[in-house]
């Protein structure tokens, strides 16, 4: 990591933010996976433990009033763009008090007042959204761009391949960043790609691209802010592959057969969090002291999450049949 | 003006002080134009729609007055540029989709039933997908299995979307432009026999209301409920039925979701006996559902079973006499009709 250039253009306040929205993202994951294993919740959940620096740095790129597209592994890309875990623990419980009622769970929900126009349990799904959203950014004479997150499984949709093209010969103000955790659910990147990157598919579209460790907080924030200035230049879309990898399984019903313990650990040596740590205390710009306790507070935030989530009400089952029309 | 008649190129031949008289192709054209001209956020997506017009020339001379910005022509990806309007509508625009032949429509089903289906139940009122997905249907043309089907009942089925299905000139532009306007994703059903169709259409912009049915014709002693194309060969069949001294009452739905219940039980009320004709095959179609509601809220005032008048339930042949065979036809419905006048003699 870079830490001159960094701190030239980077406040202390700001780097330490990015350190407290990933342990927040981090300890929201561990959280969850702790209350499905006691039965507190049901259905499923796609967690991004080891992923955080990709969220993090690709929305501290963008403006309050871009708009991000995310996944079915979405709690990451929510908090990063601003979420409340409050009130997105309460919506994976199905509770009344969640970001959309109850109606949405993990993986369908949404607050377009802070840019995040849903996770989606669609693989791919969420490539035309950011696209067209894009467009209409553009058709409004808006000086604003949409970035899309998805995963090297998504890829492989045609959604991404029909989207990249239009959004290429269009010239959408539209960042696709691939966050390629080498998996998609159980199958290898390498079986399902001939190609050594999915960077490698950009050229095809004319788009260009670039690769990064996304692993790497300032990394990731530092292409993504490329790609920002370019689309919001009228330069069109570009697509960033940020290599990482997910601590968990895919969900919570998988068992890890298709990879190795020691890949896992391998990862673990580069997790996103400890490296930025280690990066913050090496340079100077924050004391173990001060980074305790940003560890601590964001914690707590989450811990206050649950019991919010927990005593939060469930969603009154009268309107159930209601709105689904405008 | 030399001529007393002035033929003009949307197929009016209209005289001072008469009725103006276009094609029903034209008539959706003109919706297009007039919603374009006065709301800005009113874009059109789709295969070949800009210089060449479209497969059914509707969207012809439209990217001339508007531009290619708002007439946009998409490379052949039916999915994702039905997603991209679906996200342009969350982002304030007013996306209206031409998918060229309605079979092409399968390419498109998770854009529209994952994504602008669920969109204003599941995120609440924050989001609004207001999309028109215009689709040229049904057969009658011998283009054969793929450009041929009319898919409706799909749409029924997948709660969130609108289902909007003119027979006429008048209706195809107020119904549009009542679609263009609302804030949900409509599935709109263009007849491709239709588009030839002339009848008085007021050239002032005017709104037909989604969700109201029409009595196409009055009548005491049958119903003839059907909607789109059906509804003339309704209107033949009652012409035949006439001749036999039985007054046929024919309802065009005009939209099949929301359905007008309570016009269908209102009109089965008062003659007791009903026929549902539909273009779509029978087997769990549109039919299926609009008979089940007659049955469910019609049920002490009928005095014979429901019939069905529909496809068969095979894939469209292309030969023109095999279409036809497969097709419901005003000979059909009559036959049925009959069937039911006699039912109990």
């Amino acid at each position: 990591m870079r830490s001159g250039v960094v701190m030239n253009v980077l406040s202390k306040d700001e780097l330490l933010s990015y350190l407290r929205k990933m342990w927040l993202i981090r300890f929201f994951e561990m959280a969850l996976d702790e209350l499905f294993g006691k039965g507190l919740i049901m259905g499923t959940s796609h967690f991004c433990a080891g992923q955080e620096a990709v969220a993090v740095g690709a929305c501290a790129a963008l403006r309050p009033d871009d708009a991000v597209t995310s996944n079915h592994r979405g709690h990451g890309h929510f908090i990063a763009k601003g979420g409340d875990p409050k009130r997105i623990m309460a919506e994976i419980f199905g509770r009344g008090t969640g970001y959309v009622g109850g109606r949405g769970g993990s993986q369908h929900m949404a607050c377009f007042e802070i840019g995040f126009v849903g996770s989606n349990g669609i693989t791919g799904g969420g490539i035309p959204i950011a696209t067209g959203v894009a467009l209409a950014f553009k058709l409004r004479g808006l000086d604003r761009v949409a970035l899309c997150f998805f995963g090297d499984g998504a890829a492989n949709t045609g959604y991404f391949h029909e989207s990249l093209n239009m959004a290429s010969i269009w010239k959408l103000p539209v960042i696709y960043l691939c966050e390629n955790n080498l998996y998609a659910m159980s199958t290898p990147f390498d079986y399902a790609f001939p190609v050594e990157d999915v960077a490698a598919r950009a050229a095809a579209y004319g788009i260009p691209s670039r690769i990064v460790d996304g692993n790497d907080v300032l990394a990731v924030r530092d292409a993504v802010k490329e790609a920002a200035d370019r689309a919001r230049s009228g330069y069109g879309p570009m697509l960033i592959e940020a290599k990482t990898y997910r601590y968990y399984g895919h969900s919570k019903s998988d068992y890890r057969e298709y990879r190795t313990r020691d890949e896992e650990l391998d990862w673990q040596r580069r997790d996103p969090i400890v490296r930025f740590e280690r990066f913050l205390l090496s340079n100077g710009i924050a004391a173990s002291e001060e980074i305790d306790e940003i560890r601590r507070s964001a914690r707590a935030e989450i811990d206050e999450a649950v019991a919010f989530a927990e005593a939060s009400p469930e969603p009154d089952e009268r309107f159930v049949t209601y709105g689904v029309f405008a | 003006m030399h001529q007393q008649t002035k033929a003009k190129m949307d197929g009016s031949a209209d005289r001072e002080g008469e009725r103006r008289e276009i094609y029903f192709s034209w008539a959706i054209r003109e919706a297009l134009e007039q919603e374009m001209e006065m709301d800005s956020s009113v874009i059109l997506i789709g295969e070949d729609i800009a210089v060449y017009g479209g497969a059914f020339r509707i969207t012809k001379g439209l990217v001339e007055k508007f531009g290619p910005h708002r007439v946009i022509d998409t490379p052949i990806s039916e999915n994702s540029f039905v997603g991209i309007a679906v996200g342009a509508a969350l982002a304030g625009l007013r996306p209206v989709v031409e998918i060229m032949f309605m079979d092409f429509i399968t390419l498109a089903m998770d854009a529209i039933v994952n994504h602008a289906a669920n969109f204003r139940y599941v995120y609440g009122e924050q989001a609004k997908v207001p999309i028109v997905i215009r689709c040229p249907a049904g057969g009658g043309r011998a283009y054969g299995a793929t450009h041929s089907k009319t898919l409706e009942a799909w749409f029924m089925h997948t709660p969130g979307v609108k289902v909007v299905v003119p027979s006429t000139p008048y209706d195809a532009k107020g119904l549009l432009i009542s679609s263009i306007r609302d804030d949900n994703p409509v599935i709109f059903i263009e007849s491709k026999l239709l588009y030839s169709l002339r009848g008085h259409v007021p050239s002032e912009p005017y709104t037909v209301p989604l969700g109201k049915a029409r009595v196409a014709r009055d009548g005491s002693d049958i119903t003839l409920i059907s909607y789109g194309r059906m509804v003339q060969e309704c209107e033949k069949a009652a012409d035949m039925l006439l001749e036999d001294g039985v007054s046929a009452e024919v309802l065009d739905l005009r939209t099949l979701s929301p359905i007008d219940e309570e016009a269908i039980a209102k009109s089965v009320a008062k003659t007791g006996r009903a026929v549902v004709v539909a273009e779509d095959n029978r087997t769990a179609g549109a039919s299926a559902e609009i008979a089940c509601r007659v049955v469910e809220n019609c049920f002490e005032y009928l005095d014979a079973p429901v019939k069905r008048v529909a496809a068969e339930d095979v894939p469209i042949p292309c030969a023109p006499n095999l279409e036809r065979a497969i097709l419901p036809n005003a000979l059909k419905i009559y036959e049925a009709a009959k069937s039911l006048l006699d039912w109990g003699k």
